[in-house]
C-alpha cells in the first residue's frame, strides 16, 4: 500500500508545523504550528469557532497568507505567494470556494462565462472539461442560469456556482472555508453532501473548513479540530464524534443543540473559556478508527 | 392573558403601487407570558418582517392590515408615531442578530443601558446607573459595575449580545422580540444566551418571540412553533408535537433536511445493487 515512490501514496497537501502570524513586531500568533495531509479523494474537515486560525489555515494552504513559519507542500513542491499576477498553471489545480459567494463571483460577468473561465483553467493543463451548461446541472442547477447575472441569482444558486467554477477547473485539491454558512439552514446539509460527492468522484482531495460539526459528520473522512491556533484533536469524523477525547471537542459537541423537539437546553461552559480547552492531550491526536461492533 | 396578539397580519412592501409585494399575508398568532414562541422558516419566508411590523419599524412604504394588540388594550396596527415611541423599546423590546450594529461604539455601555430607562421611566441618574449595574448581573456579564464604564469592542461578541440583551430589558418590557439572536453567535457561546433567556421568560414572566432558521435552536428553548412559508404560517403547535408528528409536509422537509436526520455519506454502503436492478426490469 504504502510505497513512498509513487504520486498516489503521496499526499496531495501536506502542512508541517504551519505558523501564521498577523502584525509587525508583537505579533498576534493565529496559527501556532499545525500539521495535517490530505490524500487524493479524501475530505479533511477543519473545525473550530470564530478565531480559532482554522480561515488563517485555509488562506495560507492557497498562498495567500505569507507563512511565519512551518512548510505547505502541494504534491512535493511549495506553493507561490498569490500575487496580483496570474497563477502559474500548474497551480490552477488547486480551487478555493469562500464563505461569500457575493465577493468571489464577477458581478460584471455572466455565470456561464464565470465557469467557463473555470474551464479555461483546465485546458491550460491539459485536462478535459465540459461545458458550464454540465457544471450547473452538478451543482444542482438549471441549465437556463447560463447566461443570467450573478446579482439575479439568489445567495445559495451564487453559492452553487462558486462551486461549479471551482470543479470545472478540474482541480485536485479544493480548499473551502465555510462554503455553506451563508446557505439557508435547510440547504446546507445537501450543498455539503454535493461537495463531498463531486471531490470523491473526481479524485481530488478537499480542505472543507467549518464551525458546523453536525455538517461535517455527514462528509468529512477526518476531521482536524483547532482551538486557538492549535489542532486539539483529530483522527476519523466517526471517532471525533462519538467519542470525543479533548475538553474542548467534548465542549463544542455538547453546545449543538439537537432538534428532537425535547427541549433539552445544551450544555453552557461556565465561563467563557476554561483553561483546559488550551491544554494538549496527546490521546486526542491522530485518533484511530472506531472499531464497532458488525451487525 | 396574552401579551402580544397578532391576528390576521399583512405586510405589504414597495415604494409605489405597480411594485408592492405582500411579503407577510395574513399570520396570527398568541405570545404568552413566561414563554418563548419560536418562529421558524428560510430566509424570505416573513419572519423578519412580522417581527419589524410589530414594533412599527418597517422600511419605508411598508404597510401594515390586520390586528396587533399589546395585553389586550393596545391596537398597534395604525398607531400615532408618537404613541408608539412610547411603547418600543419600552413595553415591546428588541434584540437582533448582530450586537455590535445593534450597540454604539463610542458610548459606554452604562449610558447605553440608562440612555432608554431615563427616556422612558424618568429615573434620577444614580437610581439609572444603580439599575444598569442590576440589569448587566442579570444578563451574567462578569463585574457588572466595572463593565458600566467600558465600550462595546472591550467585549467578546457574546457579551455584547448579552448587553444588547441588557439594553432590552431595561424599562422590564412584556415582550421581548428576539430576530436570530445566536446565529452569529459560536455554538458554546449560544449555549449560554439561550439558557439566559429561558431563564428570563420563566423567572421574569416575560413573552418572547424567537426569530430563528435553526431548528435545534427551536428545539432547545421554544415552548410553541410556528413554520413560516412563503408569508404565511403552515403549522403551529407546542414544541414537541411539531418536532415528533409534523403534519405539514413542508414541516418534514425542513426537519428532514436537518444534519442529524442524515446518514453520513463516509463509508456509505455502494447505492445500486444487483437485487435493486432485477427489481427495475
Amino acid at each position: 500500500m504504502s510505497d513512498p515512490g509513487t504520486t498516489e501514496a503521496r499526499p496531495v497537501l501536506q502542512v508541517d508545523q504551519l505558523v501564521v502570524e498577523y502584525g509587525g513586531r508583537a505579533a498576534f500568533r493565529a496559527v501556532d504550528g499545525i500539521s495535517f495531509d490530505i490524500r487524493a479523494g479524501e475530505v479533511l474537515a477543519l473545525v473550530g469557532e470564530s478565531g480559532c486560525g482554522k480561515s488563517s489555515t485555509a488562506r495560507a494552504v492557497i498562498g495567500m497568507e505569507k507563512l511565519a513559519g512551518g512548510d505547505v507542500r502541494y504534491r512535493g513542491g511549495a506553493v507561490a505567494p498569490l500575487g496580483l499576477r496570474t497563477r502559474p498553471r500548474e497551480l490552477t489545480a488547486i480551487q478555493m470556494v469562500f464563505q461569500d459567494p457575493n465577493s468571489s463571483l464577477n458581478p460584471r460577468l455572466r455565470v456561464g462565462r464565470q465557469i467557463d473561465e473555470g474551464s479555461r483553467a483546465a485546458r491550460s493543463r491539459g485536462l478535459s472539461t465540459e461545458d458550464a451548461a454540465y457544471w450547473l446541472r452538478e451543482v444542482g442547477l438549471s441549465r437556463d442560469l447560463e447566461n443570467r447575472y450573478p446579482y439575479q441569482l439568489s445567495g445559495g444558486q451564487r453559492q452553487r456556482v462558486a462551486i461549479a467554477r471551482a470543479l470545472a477547473a478540474r482541480p485536485d485539491l479544493i480548499v473551502a472555508d465555510e462554503p455553506i454558512s451563508a446557505l439557508d439552514a435547510s440547504a446546507q446539509a445537501s450543498v455539503a453532501a454535493m461537495m463531498r460527492e463531486l471531490c470523491v468522484a473526481s479524485g481530488a482531495a478537499m480542505l472543507f473548513i467549518s464551525h458546523d460539526l453536525s455538517v461535517v459528520r455527514l462528509m468529512a473522512d477526518r476531521v482536524a479540530v483547532m482551538y486557538a491556533g492549535r489542532i486539539v484533536e483529530s483522527g476519523p469524523t466517526s471517532a471525533v464524534w462519538n467519542e470525543p477525547r479533548h475538553p474542548y471537542t467534548r465542549a463544542l459537541l455538547g453546545a449543538i443543540p439537537h432538534p428532537d423537539g425535547e427541549g433539552i437546553l445544551p450544555a453552557a461552559p461556565a465561563t467563557e473559556a476554561p483553561a483546559t480547552w488550551r491544554e494538549l492531550v496527546p490521546e486526542a491526536l491522530d485518533r484511530s478508527p472506531l472499531t464497532l461492533p458488525r451487525g | 392573558m396574552s401579551a402580544l396578539s397578532i391576528n390576521d397580519l399583512r405586510v405589504e412592501l414597495g415604494k409605489d403601487k405597480s411594485h408592492r409585494t405582500e411579503v407577510v399575508k395574513g399570520i396570527s398568532l398568541e405570545l404568552v407570558p413566561g414563554r418563548i414562541h419560536g418562529l421558524a422558516g428560510e430566509s424570505g419566508s416573513g419572519k423578519s418582517m412580522t417581527a419589524l411590523a410589530v414594533l412599527g419599524l418597517l422600511p419605508a412604504g411598508g404597510i401594515v392590515r390586520g390586528s396587533i394588540v399589546l395585553r389586550g388594550e393596545t391596537e398597534l396596527v395604525g398607531l400615532k408615531p408618537k404613541a408608539y415611541r412610547a411603547i418600543r423599546g419600552n413595553r415591546i423590546a428588541m434584540v437582533f442578530q448582530d450586537p455590535s450594529a445593534s450597540l454604539h461604539p463610542q458610548i459606554t455601555v452604562g449610558a447605553q443601558i440608562i440612555d432608554g430607562m431615563r427616556a422612558h421611566l424618568r429615573l434620577n441618574r444614580a437610581d439609572a446607573r444603580r439599575r444598569a449595574a442590576e440589569l448587566l448581573a442579570l444578563v451574567r456579564v462578569p463585574d457588572p459595575q466595572a463593565a458600566l464604564t467600558k465600550y462595546p469592542h472591550q467585549f467578546s461578541g457574546g457579551q455584547r449580545q448579552r448587553i444588547a440583551i441588557a439594553i432590552a430589558l431595561a424599562c422590564d418590557p412584556d415582550v421581548l422580540l428576539a430576530d436570530e439572536p445566536t446565529t452569529a453567535l459560536d455554538v458554546t457561546v449560544q449555549a449560554g444566551i439561550l439558557h439566559l433567556l429561558r431563564d428570563l421568560a420563566v423567572e421574569r414572566d416575560l413573552a418572547i418571540l424567537l426569530v430563528t432558521h435553526d431548528l435545534g435552536v427551536m428545539s432547545a428553548v421554544a415552548d410553541d412553533v410556528s413554520v413560516m412559508r412563503h408569508g404565511r404560517i403552515v403549522e403551529s403547535g407546542p414544541r414537541r408535537r411539531i418536532f415528533t408528528d409534523p403534519r405539514h409536509p413542508y414541516t418534514r422537509e425542513l426537519l428532514a433536511a436537518m444534519p442529524d436526520a442524515r446518514e453520513s455519506l463516509v463509508d456509505a454502503p455502494p447505492v445500486t445493487t444487483t437485487t435493486d436492478s432485477e427489481e427495475w426490469r
